[in-house]
């Protein structure tokens, strides 16, 4: 479920979007300020399809609904680090009640 | 001489909504969309020139973005997100990078880069199936949208910046943008959209300015600073107007004046018909500055306070304490007489943009009026917390809108309640007795006016949403404006049950719509039985005069025949030549 490659510096983990309104414009905002905060690059993957995870109109042509299963992948130095707080923000449905 | 093309001499003809006549030079509001774009082929040595072009324009919309979001009051910042979401969009790869890989690679113009990036996002998200989703378009469009304005060097225009006394032509002027009109310098408004119950219509009628609206096309044939003529009384407008011309119109302008200050020394008189019967006249307000004309031209107090401008401001939601001190001002200037308060009629054609409320496909039935403000409990208890709290200082009655049904009602009175039992915790005063009334302009509601009467202390019949509704015309729609009928048979009879369901339980009842202040519609409305009319400022003088020249027999007589017509075109034609007969220095004047 959770691997990580050292020497490509990779993490690698499948999320789950919890919050009722999918991952909407404000919710893909809030990846792609997270990311800011990171050097490594974040790929987010759904039904083969890829998308940049520092643009916020990539996030959002992904499509994805409550209960959508997506891969993350993220390359860098601070990778892990990064995949934590990431998974924590999808845990928490982007900081919305519901 | 050679003639100057450029100031040739046009007429057009519109839908006139405010009498009076105007002369004075054109100030055109482009809001319509940036129209023109060309292609061209940028010369290798400049294309790094141009992607510094277009890297700049980002910087100033990103400018521009952060100071509308630093604008945002504190109460609606959680919305601010609209804003920073086009701001991650400004520089988004797929954008940003796209657009300059694009002026690099295909050596062409930023706008025409920008444009085919736009159209490849489009494609994109055409894909989508989320509606919701899909929908952002319109964000990645309203961003390149200022983006190409920048480029253009077209700063956007604001109507507050208006700095000489003009005569306003636009597309459509939205309630955002009236708000911020700088009302002191506009003597006119044109617009190519509307109709006659349109929101420019209500503005100019509130603000006494004439206006003609529905042109179509003035916004293209009138440049900025052209000499305009405009005829709120026929509708017409004339665009660089020979010398002759304008003689003519400042004689009009003369005689119209005279005859509007004829009138209005009389109007502090009763509103009594030969025969002693009386109705109370009252006047519709948007403003506080309005009151004093309602006072002036003879209003009995105030029928209709629309409470929407407040909220409306570029400065964002108004705090309890500011809508408190002009609910209070507003009671007492008008004391002895009351004052009917509006709640909130937010949604429709007056956007809830700042609520960031999702655009509706059809407004008119969507999220407004009561429906919001129950969906909204903190923004409607603060103003009735606010309008409780005024109480005191005047004759002060609430009114809710578009209430469709009982449960509605229940629902708006039990919140209100909640509110009362907050102040009477906090032991602050307010009015037990303050009367509570509904507007009845859903037709659902004229249906099951006998069980709401039961429940309210007035009646308060809003025509210009009423015939909207029954008609199903959409009153910003110039194509079908003409349909919009105050004295089409269905109209008139759901006046009547609604007015018989009222004196059933023993209620007041008033109408504060357009056809108040509408010199035909008068002898028809006291043979209805109306305890009130309330209208805008303007009309009151007319109005009083035609009731004190009205007998009620002879108006019973004729109210009779009119009932028993079967189309709109027949009544209308039916008073129109009582009145004419009656009054025929109206017809010359331009008021009927």
């Amino acid at each position: 479920m959770h691997s990580i490659n050292l020497s490509f510096m990779e993490a690698i983990r499948k999320l789950t979007i919890r919050n009722s309104l999918g991952l909407h414009a404000r919710a893909a905002g809030k990846i792609v300020e997270l990311g800011k905060q990171y050097k490594s690059h974040l790929i987010l993957k759904k039904n083969g399809q890829e998308v940049d995870g520092s643009s916020i109109l990539s996030i959002l042509t992904l499509s994805c609904p409550k209960g959508t299963e997506m891969q993350a992948r993220i390359t860098g130095e601070d990778s892990e680090d990064f995949m934590e707080t990431l998974s924590r923000l999808f845990e928490q449905r982007f900081g919305e009640e519901r | 001489m050679i003639e100057d093309s450029s100031a040739q001499t046009k007429t057009l003809q519109g839908i006139p909504v405010h009498a009076g006549i105007v002369i004075g030079k054109a100030h055109l509001v482009d809001r319509s969309r940036v129209k023109i774009l060309y292609q061209y082929i940028v010369n290798d040595g400049k294309i790094e020139e141009e992607i510094e072009r277009f890297k700049d324009s980002i910087k100033a919309v990103e400018d521009q973005l952060i100071a509308l979001k630093n604008g945002m009051p504190e109460r609606v910042k959680d919305h601010s997100f609209i804003f920073d979401s086009h701001l991650m969009m400004l520089k988004d790869s797929m954008f940003r990078d796209a657009t300059i890989k694009k002026i690099r690679n295909e050596k062409i113009n930023a706008e025409w880069a920008v444009k085919k990036s736009l159209e490849e996002i489009r494609e994109v998200f055409g894909q989508i199936e989320d509606d919701y989703i899909r929908d952002r378009i319109s964000d990645v469009e309203n961003v390149t949208e200022r983006i190409l304005r920048t480029l253009s060097g077209d700063t956007q225009q604001s109507l507050a910046e208006i700095n000489q006394r003009v005569i306003i032509v636009a597309h459509d002027l939205s309630p955002a943008d009236t708000t911020e009109l700088n009302i002191g310098k506009v003597k006119g408004f044109i617009t190519d959209m509307g109709g006659k119950t349109s929101h420019t219509a209500i503005i100019a009628q509130a603000l006494e300015i004439p206006a003609v609206v529905g042109l179509k096309s003035a916004t293209q044939l009138v440049q900025d600073g052209d000499f305009l003529i405009v005829d709120g009384t026929t509708g017409n407008v004339i665009i660089n107007p020979d010398d002759q011309a304008i003689l003519h119109a400042q004689e009009n302008q003369l005689k119209f004046e005279k005859y509007q200050s004829s009138i209005v020394r009389l109007s502090h008189l009763p509103a009594e018909t030969l025969d002693g019967f009386k109705i109370a006249v009252s006047g519709n307000i948007e403003f506080l500055e309005e009151v004093a004309a309602v006072k002036g031209n003879g209003g009995e107090g105030i029928g209709l306070y629309r409470t929407e401008f407040l909220y409306l401001r570029n400065k964002g939601f108004p705090s309890e304490e500011e809508l408190f001190e002009d609910y209070r001002e507003v009671a007492e200037i008008i004391n002895p007489f009351p004052v009917r308060i509006r709640t909130l009629d937010l949604g429709g054609d007056k956007f809830a943009s700042k609520l960031d409320i999702s655009k509706e496909l059809n407004p008119a039935l969507g999220l407004r009026g009561i429906r919001f403000c129950l969906k909204e409990p903190e923004i409607f208890k603060s103003q009735l917390r606010s309008i409780l709290r005024a109480s005191i200082y005047g004759k002060i009655e609430l009114m809710f809108p578009m209430v469709s049904g009982l449960q509605e009602l229940l629902d708006a009175k039990e919140i209100l309640n909640d509110v009362k039992n907050d102040l009477d915790f906090r032991s602050i005063e307010y009015d037990r007795d303050m009367k509570i009334g509904i507007m009845i302009e859903v037709p659902a509601a004229v249906a099951v006016a006998d069980v709401l009467a039961r429940h309210v202390d007035f009646f308060s019949i809003g025509t210009n949403d009423l015939i909207q509704y029954s008609l199903a015309i959409d009153r910003v729609n110039e194509h079908v404006a003409y349909m919009y009928q105050p004295f089409h048979p269905a109209i008139l009879r759901m006046l009547k049950f609604t007015v018989n369901a009222a004196k059933t339980e023993d209620i007041p009842v008033s109408l504060c719509g357009e056809m108040a202040g509408d010199p035909l519609c008068i002898a028809i409305l006291l043979c209805l039985g109306f305890d009130s009319l309330s209208m805008n400022a303007r009309a009151i003088p007319l109005v009083k005069k035609i009731i004190r020249a009205t007998s009620m027999p002879q108006a019973r007589m004729d109210f009779e025949n009119v009932m028993s017509l079967n189309t709109a075109r027949e009544v209308r034609s039916y008073v129109l030549e009582h009145i004419r007969s009656q009054f025929p220095e109206l017809e010359e004047r331009g008021y009927i």
